[in-house]
């Protein structure tokens, strides 16, 4: 998309619904167990109650109420201390009851609040409610001799979500893909769920509109749906503010609708606009009394709930000195700021700055290379800071510790026993290299000559000599010296 | 050997036990009387001589084991035949709710209430009509025919539950199963002269029960004399952990032939329950019936239920909300029949449209419409605000009396076709049932008389929540002294 700059006189204002599931093993209301719906057979997960059978009854799933009330104390929500049930009413195919059971008029959790970080620095969003409710089945249309099927798969009828809606507060694509990614840093931080949004267990509904800026009157808004990444996110934003802004130049008007993104053709394709839009005819659901939360229970998730993401970006920075970019992404997973603090509370006689450098550089490169997410069994803290703390004492050089890193990697030997095992045990003793220094020197006269003739960058090809001579286990330092001394030692002979 | 439909539960349980009889030829009699008459009352919609059969050959088994070591414990109702109304799912049996748009649906699990009474030895008979979905107070509503009442073959049973009640006044079963959204048991129990009755909202298990107002339906019993209720009742009640409306109270043993003590029970009799246009027996029948407990020692006086009038418009704002809700899962996707179309909406459009009656629709229209955008406060909002100060008239009441006693219905059994072009008088035969319902109280519905053309007459007494015992003793204290529950037709 061509560069468009619209900010000077429109603002676009933005709030975001997120699904996100929850990683229970059983559905919300039944006890059959939540498969992965990409991969799973269909229909192999489906009981009476999920497939909306005559006279089935929904019961709730305690462990979906407690990762809900886990994530909306993250969002620094207001729990409400008895939440409603309630029926979503709407036909479709793969909406087994008729209605969707969710919750309306008192959600589990209201009123919160998420720090995000963009190129401008900290911001606020407001979250307005966080609810839970059921997922839907899954339709897939196919053509079969010539005629067409809709095929219905229930495994995901009853899967448990919840809802996150924030306050209109976002004003970009880039705040919205930073809402978004730090919320999926949240759920991965709470063990709500994966955050994979390929296979949909976070699902982002971006409400978009402009105004003029100054105005105080909100937009005509559009909704977005069909996001499968955070790179579809920022894309059909941006492309939906260009759209809204230009059809407001061209003095027409926003149609509030429901717009599909294309992926293919990098647009916002119209839905479904307000006229056809359902009313849900929302009212409690009689099968489920009221959800009260214990109050003793709210204390206990309370306080097994995690250091917050920003929290600990913030305290990286102060207590270990880090960088704001190096905090980032060493929080960005918990599963990688808890193997950063491992580290640095086993290797006290380290800088964390250089842990950090490791992790961010070489250990990140070798999980890349292996194709897989950060997995501390593929390299274990203990294996890192030992390796770290032989280079730090200077048995081995740099590059061969990060040699010897690639070979700790998803083995289960450790770096003392294989610099051992290898003879990689760096050289300091002055006279073995002495010995390696004169013959260098004696093997290559010609270019001593040209040295002492005042070509004095061959030194560090003398000393490149000396490394391949030792195979690279040399003490540099001690090689430098011990060169410098022998060249000094020849000019003067030479002077005479 | 029809004779053995003759006997109440518990001599029929002596009867098995002492091997006056086998459960075999216990059960034959009821499928031979069923055989003989049901063609003409059509009472069940569904039969399952083979089945029930076996079972019997089982419980005989088991029986004659016993009897070589009878210190050992039996299952209480082992090899007592049961009706089921078509509402409540029996594993394997067919389950229509007297709806089309149901026919051939076999479901894969029983309902609770079913479930307890299998594990405790009861044998099913097959399934009892009703109307459509529970909507009706006839059985005229029915997909599958009318059920006529054993009394009168001209007149309807009452329903909804109107199968079962015509079943049990017939000597078809025993007893028998039904359900009470807004007075489906006490109704039917009222118009068959049998004993029905509805108990607490939230002491029986619904699960198994094809919802119609889901914060109004409960399961009932049908039988004659109070032990037989009060057995089953016991049998089914409890907490249900596949029911999160059920509350967790212990279901006590109920023993009636404890020494029946009347003089400290103060009985209230609501004057909002006698109006003018009544039936003149109905009336005299409740007013006898009353000064007959009074005359056991009984305390009565008159009370008030002031918001009784209003029961009826919230009745039919609530029950059609939640039924617009609970019905839209028969689209003809899943399982029922499908009437095929050119799109997916015409398969909704069409098999909606031909499958369900014309009540069902008009309850559903009713439904969704007070639940729309912009209505919703106006009417299921109003409703459930008024539902509030229904629940509170009963809860007031309570704290000067011990029951209410009152009318089930304000005339007896009508003739078959009598309201089915008036929707509103229909609904108007409800009128004294549906309070209990929209408070969750419990009632208990028997015989107390006959009008001049022999058709019985029913009471109603109410309690507080979860005071079915007392209930029971006092209409057994009735039944012990009177003899209008032993008549039949």
């Amino acid at each position: 998309m061509a560069e468009f700059d619209w900010t000077e006189k429109y603002e676009a204002v933005i709030g975001v619904e997120v699904h996100a599931e929850l990683a229970t093993r059983s559905k919300m209301f039944c006890s059959c167990a939540v498969v992965d719906a990409t991969t799973a057979e269909p229909n192999i997960a489906v009981c009476p109650v999920c497939a909306g059978m005559p006279g089935v009854l929904p019961v709730v799933n305690q462990a979906a109420v407690e990762l809900g009330v886990r994530l909306a104390l993250a969002l620094e929500c207001e729990i409400l201390p008895s939440s409603i049930f309630a029926r979503k009413n709407y036909f479709y195919p793969d909406l087994p009851k008729g209605y969707q059971i969710s919750q309306y008029e008192q959600p589990l959790a209201r009123n919160g609040r998420l720090t995000i970080l963009t190129s401008q620095g900290e911001k606020t969003v407001r979250i307005r409610r966080v609810h839970l409710e059921e997922d839907t089945g899954k339709l897939t249309h196919v053509t079969k001799d010539g005629e067409n099927y809709s095929l219905i798969d229930l495994n995901r009828a009853g899967v448990p979500l919840l809802e996150i809606v924030t306050e209109p507060d976002l004003h970009s694509a880039e705040d919205v893909r930073a809402y978004a990614m730090a919320l999926r840093n949240l759920l991965r931080y709470c063990e709500v769920n994966s955050g994979d949004m390929q296979k949909g267990v976070m699902r982002i509904e971006p409400n978009v509109s402009v105004r003029k800026r100054g105005s105080q009157q909100l937009g005509t808004r559009t909704e977005i749906k069909n996001l499968n990444s955070f790179r579809a996110l920022e894309r059909s934003v941006a492309y939906e503010i260009e759209r809204q802004v230009k059809l407001l130049q061209a003095g027409q008007e926003v149609i509030q609708e429901t717009r599909g993104w294309d992926e293919a053709q990098g647009k916002t394709v119209s839905q479904r606009s307000k006229e056809e839009a359902h009313d849900y005819r929302y009212f409690p659901e009689p099968d489920l009394p009221p959800l009260v939360i214990d109050p003793a229970w709210l204390e206990e998730i309370r306080l097994h709930l995690p250091e917050l993401p920003v929290n600990r970006w913030r305290r990286f920075q102060s207590q270990y000195g880090l960088s704001a970019y190096d905090a980032e992404v060493l929080t960005n997973e918990r599963i990688v700021a808890d193997y950063f603090e491992q580290a640095v509370s086993q290797a006290p006689h380290l800088s964390p700055k250089t842990i950090a450098n490791w992790i961010c550089g070489e250990v990140f490169g070798l999980m890349n290379q292996a194709g897989t997410e950060f997995d501390p069994y593929l390299l274990p803290v203990d294996s890192l800071v030992e390796l770290l703390s032989v280079l730090e004492e200077g048995a081995i050089n740099q590059p061969t510790a990060k040699a010897i890193l690639a070979e700790l990697f998803g083995s289960d030997k450790r770096a003392r026993q294989l610099i051992q095992e290898k003879g990689l045990q760096q050289v300091s003793d002055v006279n073995q290299i002495r010995q390696m220094v004169a013959q260098v020197l004696q093997e290559n006269p010609e270019q001593v000559q040209t040295y002492l003739n005042g070509k004095e960058t061959l030194q560090q090809w003398f000393f490149g000599q000396v490394m391949r001579l030792a195979a690279g286990k040399a003490n540099p330092k001690v090689v430098q010296q011990v060169l410098q001394e022998h060249l000094d030692h020849l000019k003067t002979s030479a002077k005479r | 050997m029809s004779d053995l439909t003759s006997l109440n539960l518990h001599r029929a349980i002596q009867g098995l036990r002492q091997g006056e009889f086998s459960c075999r030829e216990l059960i034959q009699a009821y499928l031979e009387r069923i055989q003989l008459l049901d063609l003409d009352l059509n009472a069940y919609l569904f039969t399952d001589p083979e089945g029930a059969l076996k079972q019997a050959e089982a419980a005989d088994q088991r029986l004659a084991e016993w009897r070589k070591f009878p210190q050992t414990e039996l299952p209480p109702l082992l090899g007592i035949p049961l009706a089921v109304k078509d509402i409540l799912c029996v594993k394997g049996m067919p389950c229509t709710c007297g709806s089309k748009i149901l026919e051939g649906f076999v479901p894969p699990y029983h309902a609770t209430a079913v479930e307890r009474l299998l594990a405790a030895g009861a044998i099913i008979l097959g399934k009892t009509n009703t109307d459509e979905f529970a909507m009706g107070s006839s059985t005229e509503n029915s997909a599958y025919g009318v059920t006529r009442n054993p009394w009168n073959r001209e007149r309807v049973p009452g329903g909804s539950s109107g199968g079962s009640a015509a079943a049990v006044a017939a000597r078809l079963a025993p007893v028998a199963l039904g359900t009470d959204t807004g007075g489906s048991v006490r109704q039917p129990a009222s118009f068959c002269g049998v004993s029905g009755l509805k108990p607490t909202y939230g002491r029986v298990s619904r699960y198994g029960l094809v919802a119609y107002g889901s914060s109004l339906d409960v399961v009932g019993v049908f039988g004659r004399e109070m032990q037989e209720i009060a057995l089953i009742y016991e049998l089914m009640a409890g907490v249900d952990p596949r029911d999160a409306t059920t509350v967790d109270l212990p279901v006590p043993h109920i023993d009636l032939n404890q020494n029946i003590e009347l003089s400290n029970l103060r009985i209230g009799v609501p004057k909002e329950y006698f109006l003018p246009g009544m039936q003149p027996q109905v009336e005299q029948a409740i007013r006898e019936a009353i000064r007959h407990l009074q005359a056991l020692g009984a305390q009565v006086e008159e009370i008030s239920l002031p918001h009784t009038e209003y029961a009826l418009p919230v009745y039919y704002l609530i029950a059609p909300a939640e039924a617009s809700a609970n019905l839209a899962r028969y689209d003809g996707i899943r399982y029922g029949p499908r009437l095929s179309a050119a799109t997916m909406w015409d398969i909704f459009y069409r098999t909606r449209g031909e499958k369900f009656g014309a009540e069902v629709k008009r309850r559903i229209m009713l439904g969704t419409y007070a639940l729309s955008a912009g209505y919703y406060d106006a009417y299921y909002g109003k409703a459930q605000k008024v539902r509030t100060l229904i629940k509170q008239d009963f809860e007031r009441a309570f704290q000067t009396v011990d029951v209410i006693a009152a009318p089930i219905a304000p005339t007896t059994a009508f003739p078959i076709g009598e309201h089915t072009d008036d929707p509103l008088a229909m609904y108007l035969e409800d009128v004294f049932t549906l309070p209990a319902n929209l408070a969750g109280v419990p009632g208990l519905a028997f015989p107390v008389g006959f009008d001049q053309q022999g058709l019985p007459i029913g009471m109603q007494l109410m309690g507080s929540y979860f005071q079915e015992e007392l209930l029971f003793r006092i209409a057994h204290a009735y039944q012990l002294t009177t003899d209008w529950h032993l008549r039949t037709p």
